[in-house]
């Protein structure tokens, strides 16, 4: 179905091919998910699936990409609509018109497909995607998931026999992620679609799949094959698998099913040992606090009575639905809106009276897309802004982003940097008057696992230098690793509030993996397994 | 009949049919400065608007107009009652005093004796700019841009969806601009200035280009700019179509309104150009086979809906040819004629309140116009 012979591609301005003589074959009917860490050449791959590259982002392809018997050399992406569907990272930014209906009749009016079979197949794409209740809603007010399902089904319509999805669910909470990837499930297997799709979190998809394509990304040729023999190299591994190598299982369990089914050896071995309980000492002092705080916009409450303190050393981590108050709580907290009932104070401060220049010495925020934050040239210039609007001496940002990220090219565009080195930065810049409390909003959207443990190993850092530290986020796994505490909210309420392993370890929905396949035992983390492990095999 | 045929039944009507009755208006208005007639016809386009307005965002633009109409009117009865030196009446409100301009400044004045008769005058041409103006409002609050962009002739489909896009895009960048200063205050920036803005453009700007070039990559994978096959030939003779007619219509608008060139430069060269353009976008729709998915109707509420714009027109022009008087009254302190036909005509301009469909309630077209302008103005009041 689709056929790699010796591709290379080589963009315009870069010394060395992003994607060099690769050669594959996809069958027809099989979900190919494609990993690699940011940068390594997905993107582009799935892109010269339909043309795209280099069609539309220009640079050169050598070899040739045969889609459905045709060649990309010949076919643009939009002659190739009846064969391939693309859809993007952002599928908000690729919406065309309005309503759920018009966008998802758009591809065919192009095609110029008879009216009636039109509306025949608007209404079957509408079923088959549970879109129907909300066909004549505007696309702009839907959920990330919703918007994610019209995306794919305005690219269904023309009835392409190929599906390419980039990053389908990075940017999801866990329920969103949970309808896109059963849509897509669903697709795969009454439709028989080819699907090709890449995407970060491989706790998320990696069992769903039929074949793995590792793009490594550093040279080295991309390797294809079964889930199972892929992740047996692959330096990108979900818990599960890196759970399976610790206790040296083969072939690797894939899901928490088949890691389940394996545990009473694993369990055995852990017997002896504690599992170490992830929480902070709690006789720090309070850096921030809210006392029966109300936020709302409108006539609506966003955050209703919450009553919550954080203290030097901890990482908290607020979790919970998109839409449930963790960003107007953040929001709340740096003064970006106020109260409408109670409190907030922040270092002696109440941050919604006070100059964004005094907050910023109390704490400081990541907001969730951290180009926001940033505006100059180059790295070096935004250090240095950093440092007059802090008024701190010159050099303290650049300082500090050599300590927490080595290697970020200091001449380099904001806007070349990888997701996770513009995250640090945008946190250099914001920790550069020293707030001693730091909030991050989402910091993992986007990040592959190297720059989230990186990430971890920083939060880590901060929280032993005495800072405090805030996380509002979906990620599970990164929960298990840093926090010390974990704040459940639902509908602008605070639902639970305790150390993070009497929160997680029970929770269908915010478990992490190894807890899932270790519970009843508190256990949360590889780490901590790999730690008792090689303690008990010392003694 | 067609379900689509009912007025009664609850369906946003056609784009082009509200343009064309507001247009109606607006040409009934232009013949008359009778203040009464052109306060008749303000009510007959607020009437409609109030009946068969959407709870889109924009149904709320006809109030915009109305504000700008009696800023209009403020404007010009300054300009012309107080300002300018003609010849003013003998009713006399009030007698300034006068401070003597230049020889340079003839025509002009400051202070002096203000009339009645010059402020009256002034206030009826106010009033029917502003009854023009505010009948291009009430269509504006009836009617979608987007689904008239969607309606264009096949040939300019493609500039056409370009449009639409550029219509969502801007209110994308205003709620964008309030995301990011407020994100600029993160980084301890007290604000304000030159900097602060170019602090809050960086950001958008670059942003809105990433989104731009992300929009473009989707819609060329969904099919945009498809084209079946044509000889070179065939779309150079469309070309020179399309190019040669708008020449036309250029050089034809020139002849109509400079006088002083001969007459078959005016309105035979427009008519030439109009026909050699259409000519053109009829043979180019033929390069680009495409099928509209639920094109709006054209039905029997949209033809009712012109009728009573055109009808409208007609009834003010056959008042201004048979009374100019009552049209446009000669003496601004007479109490102004109404003539029952100018009524009537107003009368007819009104009934789409009841001829149109009623608007659904749900708002199909509120998109992500709206949506983005709401949200904006919700992270603004917060």
């Amino acid at each position: 179905m689709i056929v790699f012979d010796q591709v290379s591609v080589t963009y315009a301005d870069t010394p060395s091919p992003t994607l060099k003589d690769v050669s594959l074959q996809i069958p027809e009917g099989e979900l190919c998910l494609v990993v690699g860490p940011t940068g390594s050449g997905k993107s582009t791959l799935l892109k010269c699936i339909n043309g795209l590259v280099p069609h539309f982002t220009g640079g050169t392809l050598a070899g040739q990409v045969v889609v459905g018997g045709r060649s990309t050399r010949s076919h643009h992406p939009r002659d190739l609509v009846d064969v391939v569907g693309y859809v993007g990272q952002d599928p908000a930014a690729g919406f065309v018109s309005d309503s759920v209906e018009d966008e998802i009749a758009y591809g065919m009016e192009s095609l110029s497909i008879a009216p009636a079979t039109m509306r025949k197949r608007v209404e079957e794409t509408l079923d088959l995607l549970g879109l129907a209740d909300a066909r004549h809603r505007p696309v702009a007010t839907l959920s990330g998931g919703q918007q994610q399902r019209v995306a794919i089904g305005s690219v269904l319509t023309t009835h392409p026999r190929i599906l390419v999805l980039d990053e389908p669910t990075s940017a999801l909470d866990p329920q969103a992620a949970e309808e896109v990837l059963a849509t897509m499930q669903r697709l795969v297997h009454d439709l028989g679609l080819t699907v090709v799709l890449a995407e970060h979190r491989l706790e998320r998809v990696v069992q769903y799949a039929d074949q793995m394509l590792l793009v490594p990304g550093d040279g080295s040729p991309v390797t294809l094959g079964t889930p199972a023999e892929v992740m047996r190299e692959s330096p990108l591994a979900p818990p599960v698998v890196e759970l399976g190598r610790a206790a040296g299982w083969s072939p690797l369990p894939l899901s928490v099913r088949d890691a389940r089914r394996r545990v009473a050896g694993l369990r055995e071995a852990l017997a002896g040992s504690a599992a170490p309980t992830h929480s902070g000492d709690p006789a720090h002092q309070v850096l921030a606090s809210t006392a029966g705080l109300v936020v709302s916009y409108g006539g609506a409450p966003a955050v209703r009575d919450v009553t919550l303190q954080v203290a030097a050393g901890e990482i908290v981590a607020v979790m919970g639905r998109n839409g449930s108050g963790k960003s107007t709580l953040f929001k709340a907290f740096v003064g970006l809106v106020k109260p409408s009932g109670g409190s907030v104070t922040a270092g002696g401060l109440t941050p919604g009276r006070s100059r964004p220049s005094q907050v910023i010495s109390a704490v400081g925020l990541v907001p969730q897309n951290p180009s926001d934050i940033l505006y100059a040239d180059s790295v070096a210039d935004e250090c240095a802004q950093a440092d007059s609007d802090a008024d701190v001496a010159p050099g303290t940002a650049a300082t500090l982003l050599k300590t927490l990220a080595p290697g970020v090219p200091l001449n380099c565009h904001p806007g070349d940097l990888s997701e996770g080195q513009r995250l640090i930065l945008a946190l250099c810049v914001v920790m550069a008057a020293a707030p001693p409390l730091l909030l991050l909003d989402e910091p993992t959207r986007g990040l592959d696992y190297g720059a989230k443990r990186r990430l971890v190993r920083v939060l880590e850092r901060l929280a032993r230098t005495g800072h405090g530290v805030a996380l509002a986020t979906h990620d599970v796994e990164l929960v298990a690793e840093v926090a010390t505490r974990v704040v459940v909210m639902a509908d602008g309420e605070v639902v639970a509030n305790g150390p993070t392993a009497d929160i997680v370890v029970s929770s269908p929905a915010f478990a992490p993996q190894v807890a899932k396949i270790l519970a009843p035992d508190p256990w949360l983390t590889v780490t901590d397994i790999t730690a008792a492990l090689a303690s008990q095999a010392a003694s | 009949m067609r379900s689509v045929d009912y007025p009664g039944y609850a369906r946003p009507l056609h784009s082009g049919a509200w343009w064309l009755w507001g247009l109606g208006l607006a040409a009934a208005a232009s013949r008359t400065t009778n203040p009464v007639l052109c306060l008749l016809i303000l009510a007959a386009a607020g009437f409609v608007v109030m009946a068969r307005r959407s709870r889109a965002p924009w149904a709320y633009a006809f109030g915009a107009f109305l504000k700008l109409g009696l800023l209009i009117i403020a404007v010009r009865i300054v300009l012309q009652a107080v300002l300018s030196s003609q010849s003013q009446g003998i009713h006399v409100i009030v007698d300034l005093p006068e401070i003597p301009l230049p020889a340079w400044a003839a025509g002009l004045k400051l202070g002096g004796l203000i009339t009645w008769e010059a402020v009256l005058t002034a206030f009826s041409q106010g009033l029917q700019l502003a009854t023009i103006i505010c009948c291009v409002g009430a269509v504006n609050a009836l009617a979608s841009a987007q689904r008239l962009l969607r309606s264009v002739p096949g040939a300019l489909y493609e500039v056409g969806v370009a449009a639409v896009v550029a219509l969502t895009f801007a209110p994308q960048l205003v709620s964008d601009a309030v995301r990011v200063r407020s994100a600029q205050r993160l980084r301890g920036y007290d604000g304000g200035g030159l900097a602060g803005l170019r602090r809050t453009a960086m950001p958008v700007l670059e942003g809105a280009l990433g989104r731009s070039v992300e929009l473009a990559a989707a819609m060329d994978s969904r099919g945009y700019g498809r084209t079946t096959d044509v000889a070179v030939g065939a779309r150079r003779f469309t070309a020179a179509l399309v190019f040669t007619g708008v020449l036309g219509v250029a050089v034809g608008m020139y002849g109509l309104l400079d006088a002083s060139v001969t007459g078959w430069l005016g309105l035979p060269m427009l008519g030439v150009g109009c026909l050699l353009a259409a000519g053109g976008l009829v043979v180019g729709g033929r390069r680009t086979r495409r099928t509209r998915y639920r094109p709006d109707p054209w039905a029997l509420p949209e033809w009712l809906v012109v009728t009573a714009g055109v009808g409208c027109a007609v009834m003010f022009f056959v008042v201004a040819a048979r009374s100019p008087g009552a049209a446009v009254p000669a003496y601004p302190l007479d109490i102004p004629q109404v003539p029952v036909l100018a009524l009537v005509g107003a009368l007819v301009g009104a009934l789409p309140a009841v001829l149109a469909p009623p608007t659904p309630d749900r708002s199909p077209e509120s998109g992500a116009v709206g949506q983005a302008a709401a949200g904006a103005s919700e992270e603004l009041s917060s």
